[in-house]
């Protein structure tokens, strides 16, 4: 890839004595939806975090739209959306995507459009403690969507949200990438590979494979990722 | 520093007051009967009322403000916005001086209404004017949010948060020269009460009391401003962008 938005190289990162990424070199090519897999416990988060310059690293560089990750250029122009929902409990959806919007200078406009991208318009003045986990986390992902990033690093944003809302949730991330802009995407559900444009298998934070899915399944003879997965662990495995 | 993302801040954090009615009627009735209740205790000793009603109605928006800012913060820190909001172009100042400035909105209130009260119905005297037993009611209450946003960086649970309070307040508020005159203490308990913010802000409190409005009131003052300038430089030194 030649026009990468994301270029990890050599990254380690150490969290309470435990290496979690030993050292750790990938990309994530512009305009494009990169998934990335693995997983529980594989590091993904830990990386997302080094994208979006929050995790203290132990080594090697990121760089993200050409900045070393964290920039304070950058803090406008990426989006993030965290594991748990990051957003406040007692305020309403609408309250919480206006106090975001406000912090990022985005016009009003962008508050009701991010609402819709995620379907809450019949929830936008509920207040977001009383919405279910799912609902939660899709205002969390609205907060990630305000003021039209460049880069989307999103955490998880599909786990526990019905068939339906997956698809749509889907499609606009492809909208979005149509229009231009970086989706990293993380997913512990293998299923989710075949709707992204190029993967990172991560696993025990060592990166086993970073191809397309059709790459992925010429390489391992699988018909299914989940089955290609497991045959690049077995490879791995001596 | 960006007036935008302070204002956004602030409004954000009354939003969330406003949700939480009981506590904004603890904040603003606890005092009002703490006030009655002292009245009632120096019945027949009013002095003991004017000579203590003054400095404790200037005293209670420091404890509260500290007490919810410091839960406030922490759960900030516990859910996970705070790391949220790091990633985002909003100065470390901009949080602190928009917590600030939203709890002095709510001490002004708080104040406002305890002193109509006192001042009203039980029928404190002050020899200077209402006016600034009000203003330095504010003052401490930003002191207390400047302090307890500082310390919630030192805890991990709510439990831990609020027990912060006992061992952060009290001392100060025994030390003050509130119950014992700063002179008759012994002289080391006289150096710990000198480095003490709380001691100042009571000096201040007396003095406008008795009406003096000296030079010595105002070096209160400005010790008053100078510690919340600092508690607000150390909470910012314990906002981590990076964090384990």
């Amino acid at each position: 890839m030649t026009n990468a938005a994301v270029r990890v190289d050599r990254l380690r990162v150490v969290r309470g004595g435990k290496v979690v990424l030993p050292e750790l070199t990938c990309e994530v090519g512009s305009a494009t939806v990169t998934g990335l897999l693995g997983p529980s416990g594989s590091g993904k988060s830990t990386l997302i975090r080094s994208v979006v310059g929050v995790q203290r690293v132990a080594g090697g560089r990121v760089e993200v739209l050409g900045e070393p990750a964290g920039a304070r250029t950058l803090r406008a122009r990426v989006g993030y959306m965290t594991q748990a929902p990051s957003v406040y409990g007692d305020l309403t959806v609408r309250e919480n995507l206006r106090f975001f919007a406000r912090v990022l200078g985005a016009a009003r406009d962008t508050v009701e459009r991010a609402i819709g991208d995620v379907s809450l318009e019949d929830h936008a003045d509920r207040v977001v403690s009383r919405l279910s986990g799912g609902q939660q986390a899709r205002v969390s992902l609205a907060t990630a969507l305000l003021g039209a990033p460049d880069l989307l690093v999103l955490d998880e944003p599909t786990v526990g949200l019905d068939p339906v809302l997956r698809r749509d949730l889907w499609q606009l991330f492809h909208a979005l990438a149509d229009g231009g802009a970086t989706l990293l995407v993380s997913s512990h559900v293998m299923d989710e590979a075949d709707r992204c444009d190029a993967l990172l298998l991560l696993r025990d934070g060592r990166l086993l494979a970073q191809a397309t899915p059709a790459e992925l399944r010429a390489r391992t003879g699988a018909e299914q990722l989940d089955e290609a997965f497991l045959r690049l662990v077995d490879e791995e495995a001596p | 520093m960006s007036l935008r993302v302070t204002s956004a801040v602030a409004v954000r954090v009354l939003s969330q007051l406003r949700r939480d009615p009981r506590t904004i009627a603890l904040i603003i009735g606890v005092p009002c009967l703490l006030e009655t209740l002292l009245k009632e205790l120096f019945a027949g000793r009013s002095p003991v009322f004017q000579h203590v009603g003054a400095p404790l109605l200037g005293l209670f928006p420091f404890v509260t403000m500290f007490l919810v800012t410091s839960i406030t913060m922490l759960r900030e820190r516990t859910t996970g916005t705070l790391e949220r909001l790091m990633t985002l172009p909003l100065g470390k100042l901009d949080l602190l001086a928009g917590y600030g400035a939203a709890f002095a909105v709510l001490a002004a209130a708080q104040a406002a209404i305890v002193s109509a009260l006192a001042f009203g119905l039980l029928g404190l005297h002050v020899a200077g004017p209402q006016v600034v037993v009000g203003a330095l009611a504010v003052a401490n209450a930003v002191l207390g949010t400047a302090l307890g946003l500082f310390v919630s960086a030192f805890a991990q649970t709510e439990f831990q948060a609020v027990q912060f309070m006992p061992a952060m307040v009290f001392p100060q508020i025994l030390l003050c020269g509130l119950f014992v005159g700063r002179s008759s203490m012994a002289t080391w308990l006289r150096w710990i009460s000198d480095a003490l913010p709380l001691t100042y802000a009571y000096d201040a409190l007396a003095h406008t009391a008795g009406n003096a409005l000296d030079g010595r009131f105002a070096a209160d003052v400005a010790v008053v401003c100078a510690c919340i300038v600092l508690a607000l430089a150390l909470g910012a030194l314990t906002l981590r962008r990076r964090t384990g």
